[in-house]
């Protein structure tokens, strides 16, 4: 079938099967590999996009469902070479080692702060429990979001 | 993991998803939010030949007042529930138990409708239904029906909808609410539960669920009649695995959930203002 997404604000088109799962059709289809996959099970949060403005993860999606919308992946956060404040503060305050879980963490942040601007850390932490690092200890991260918080991104 | 293949039709009413099912049969299933049936489908423990995607029937997705109770459309997602204000004030139980379910990705893409149709005994939101005494819209070829929640959960993953059937609205009656409760035992943040404990206290009812306490969700009454009969909490939580038939896991041996059935039970019904 065809599938038309607006992604990353440019409206996309490709044939792809109806068992085509979001995250395989940004990677392969589109060629957007910014989204990683990490358990392909729905529960490390690695593959989290937007989807109309909310994350979703989308190894849990089929493309299918996601046709006519807007997606937003990492690579769409950024002004041309401008980090996004999110980006910014992962790197100011160390929210990152091997970057593997990094464009689902920033994707989740974002959405986290779209719907509680000014989340206390707990808040943060449970906003976060869909997505899991395997070398930050969170504790950087959540700095990096509370920081962004602050800084009104 | 990849579904096994399948053709995708998605629906633009309620009428044309029943059209569908009726056409196709046993071979075709309804996609709400596909967080149930789309795990299912990756490790093909479900292979259905026709997805007929309910997820864009915006009409089927609201709260609403209906004089003696709270109508809430099937298709209206756990992120919709834990942030509706008229849900908030009416039915807190199942607001803040909506907040509970998985993850906030989960909760952008996941459906109270989906929720109750895929009558997952370890789900938190089918327990939250049986303690509120609420029920459900079943809408066939031909035509509407209502069925109690006490009689919708009839086996593992199994209910009382015929495969033709679309669930289009939930009910929850308008309680005179004295206090209520949702215990989640659970290892990790976003993991179902290990054990879980539903329970509202109101005027003229009371309800207790049980979550994973059995091969479906269960109303724990035998604390219901202890407490309707003058049973403190303690007293009341002693007979909270009567009619339970609690499996072994990873998790948890069916001693130990019995064990956390009745702690949580009692907690439950202490924070429902039961001394
Ligand atoms: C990582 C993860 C964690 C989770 N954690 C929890 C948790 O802690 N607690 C919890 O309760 N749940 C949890 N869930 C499940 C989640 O709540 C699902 O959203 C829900 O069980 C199914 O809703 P859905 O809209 O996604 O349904 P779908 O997956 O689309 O459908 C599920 C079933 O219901 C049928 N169906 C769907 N809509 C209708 C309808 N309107 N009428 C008739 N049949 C219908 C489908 O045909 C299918 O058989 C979790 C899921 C994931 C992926
Ligand atoms: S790859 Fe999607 S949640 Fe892990
Ligand atoms: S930085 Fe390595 S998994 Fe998070």
């Amino acid at each position: 079938m065809q599938i038309t997404l607006t992604v990353n604000g440019v409206e996309r088109t490709a044939e792809a099967e109806p068992r085509t799962l979001l995250v395989y059709f940004l990677r392969e289809q589109l060629g957007l590999t910014g989204t990683n996959i990490g358990c392909d099970t729905s529960s490390c949060g690695a593959c989290t996009v937007h989807v109309d403005g909310e994350s979703v993860k989308s190894c849990t999606m089929l493309a299918a469902q996601a046709d006519g919308l807007s997606v937003t992946t990492i690579e769409g956060l950024a002004d041309g070479d401008e980090l996004h404040p999110m980006q910014k503060s992962f790197q100011e305050n160390h929210g990152l080692q091997c970057g593997y879980c990094t464009p689902g963490m920033v994707m989740a942040a974002v959405s986290l702060l779209d719907e509680n601007p000014s989340p206390t850390e707990q808040e943060v932490r449970l906003g976060l429990e869909g997505n899991l690092c395997r070398c930050t200890g969170y504790h950087n991260i959540v700095k990096a979001v509370l920081a962004a918080a602050e800084a009104g991104s | 993991m990849i579904p096994a293949a399948f053709d995708y039709q998605r629906a633009d009413s309620a009428e044309e998803a029943i059209a569908l099912l009726t056409e196709h049969g046993d071979e075709a299933k309804l996609l709400a939010g596909g967080h149930s049936l789309l795990p299912m489908m990756k490790l093909r423990l479900a292979v259905p030949s026709v997805l007929v995607d309910v997820g864009r029937l915006d009409d089927l997705r609201y709260v609403r007042d209906a004089g003696d109770h709270i109508a809430i459309g099937a298709l209206t997602r756990h992120r919709d529930l834990e942030t509706d204000p008229l849900l908030a004030e009416a039915v807190p139980l199942l607001s803040h138990a909506a907040g509970e379910v998985g993850d906030p990705q989960v909760r952008h893409r996941g459906t109270l409708g989906g929720s109750l149709a895929h009558a997952d005994p370890a789900s938190d939101l089918p327990a939250v239904l049986l303690a509120l005494g609420g029920s459900l819209v079943a809408k066939g070829p031909n035509g509407e029906r209502e069925i109690a929640a006490t009689d919708f959960f009839t086996g593992f993953l199994e209910s009382a909808l015929e495969p033709d059937e679309l669930l289009t609205e939930v009910r929850v009656p308008k309680l005179d609410t004295l206090g209520w409760s949702f215990q989640k035992f659970n290892r990790r943040a976003q993991d179902w539960a290990i054990v879980g404990v539903a329970a509202v206290r109101a005027e003229g009812h009371t309800g207790v669920a049980l979550v994973n306490m059995g091969s479906t969700p269960l109303v724990a009454s035998g604390v219901v009649d202890a407490v309707n009969g003058g049973s403190n909490a303690s007293e009341a939580a002693e007979r909270a695995t009567e009619g339970t038939e609690p499996q072994g896991d990873i998790n948890a041996s069916p001693e130990y959930r019995e064990h956390l059935a009745r702690v949580l039970v009692r907690r439950a019904l202490e924070e429902s203002g039961l001394s």
